[in-house]
């Protein structure tokens, strides 16, 4: 005689649950807290590079650089002036999870931090289920990558509130249309916040500071 | 992609609730997958089925019921099917939509064999 007994479990409980603690750590201290995501190559790094330099003298960012084999991009964050950078290696694992973030926090001096960050490894699928706690997710997307991008990996666009278009200095050498892409992400997700930058020239990164120093500013309150 | 690393999960969550069931056997477990839950089905069996080998869930299948994406409006509070992935509600066109379905990546039910182990002892 067979018989089924619901369940009724979520298959990431556990990282969800300890999501769930690193929320309510960082929620009590007032710390805005930020998963990036992108493809390999969008530029989640340089731009968190110029963020750190130029942003040091009024916010304590702590930074946890994920990176799948080396620790180059912890190196870069650090160089730029990351008083607070942690790399976090996962030797192959294709996303972070909640566990490996929980495990850093006893190295990680919260009472100095204003803004947490977490730089995800570079892939726009496995990272999307996986809770880090953060306030919000800001996904990266260059404008070398498809316009197309939010139509095919919608999972990730529809779990972002922030989307970032950089390399917006080189639009006039590639088929991407900001007309386009702005349309295909809103379809995926109407209450996207956009900004456009270049982490080159530096155009657009005045609003998406301003936007970060208020978010910081409203989450203390 | 990482299908095989939600798969152990699976296997390790239905393993701990096997020895609860004990002398019945596991035989099935059935999940729910949204459509935008980011696995593909076929992969997380492929990798079910190549970790379960030499584990109590050896002879344990999957029953795989995938999930629609269904959303409800901010504005007008509509529920709809999202449909062809444009998250827009079909009656006041408003973008700002609540997934109410199609995340999911959850465990319903497992089946349980209750004569199996008994037929053995008898």
């Amino acid at each position: 005689m067979s018989k089924t007994i619901e369940l009724k479990k979520k298959v990431l409980s556990e990282n969800d649950a300890l999501a769930a603690e690193l929320r309510a750590t960082l929620g009590e201290k007032g710390i805005f807290s930020l998963n990036f995501v992108s493809s390999p190559g969008s530029g989640k790094t340089s731009l968190l590079e110029r963020t750190l330099r130029e942003l040091k003298d009024e916010l304590n960012i702590t930074l946890v650089a994920g990176d799948v084999q080396t620790e180059n991009d912890a190196n870069r964050l650090i160089a730029a002036g990351g008083e607070q950078v942690k790399p976090l290696v996962t030797g192959g694992s294709c996303h972070l999870d909640a566990r490996m973030i929980h495990r850093l926090l006893p190295e990680i001096n919260l009472d100095n931090t204003d803004l947490f960050i977490v730089e995800n490894v570079g892939n726009l699928v496995c990272p999307s289920g996986y809770d880090l706690g953060e306030d919000m997710k800001v996904v990266l997307i260059s404008v070398t990558e498809g316009d197309d991008k939010p139509l095919k990996y919608p999972s990730m666009f529809r779990r972002s509130s922030v989307m970032v278009i950089n390399k917006i200095d080189m639009l006039e050498l590639c088929d991407f249309s900001m007309e386009r892409v702005r349309e295909n992400a809103l379809r995926i997700n109407g209450d996207l916040k956009i900004f456009e930058t270049s982490c080159r020239t530096g155009e657009g990164l005045e609003e998406w500071y301003a936007w970060l120093k208020e978010q910081v500013k409203q989450k203390k309150a | 992609m990482h299908e095989l690393s939600i798969a152990q999960s699976i296997l390790e969550i239905v393993l701990r609730e096997a020895e609860k069931q004990k002398p019945a056997r596991v035989v099935a477990v059935g999940l729910k997958i949204g459509a935008l839950s980011g696995i593909y089905a076929d992969s997380l069996e492929f990798g079910f089925d190549a970790i379960k080998k030499g584990t109590p869930l050896e002879e344990c299948r999957l029953e795989i019921e995938e999930v629609a994406i269904r959303g409800q409006c901010h504005q007008c509070g509509h529920v709809f099917d999202v449909r062809e992935l444009l998250f827009a509600c079909p009656l006041c066109a408003s973008g700002s939509i609540e997934l109410k379905h199609g995340q999911e990546l959850d465990i319903a039910y497992i089946e349980i064999d209750e004569e199996t182990e008994d037929w053995h002892v008898k």
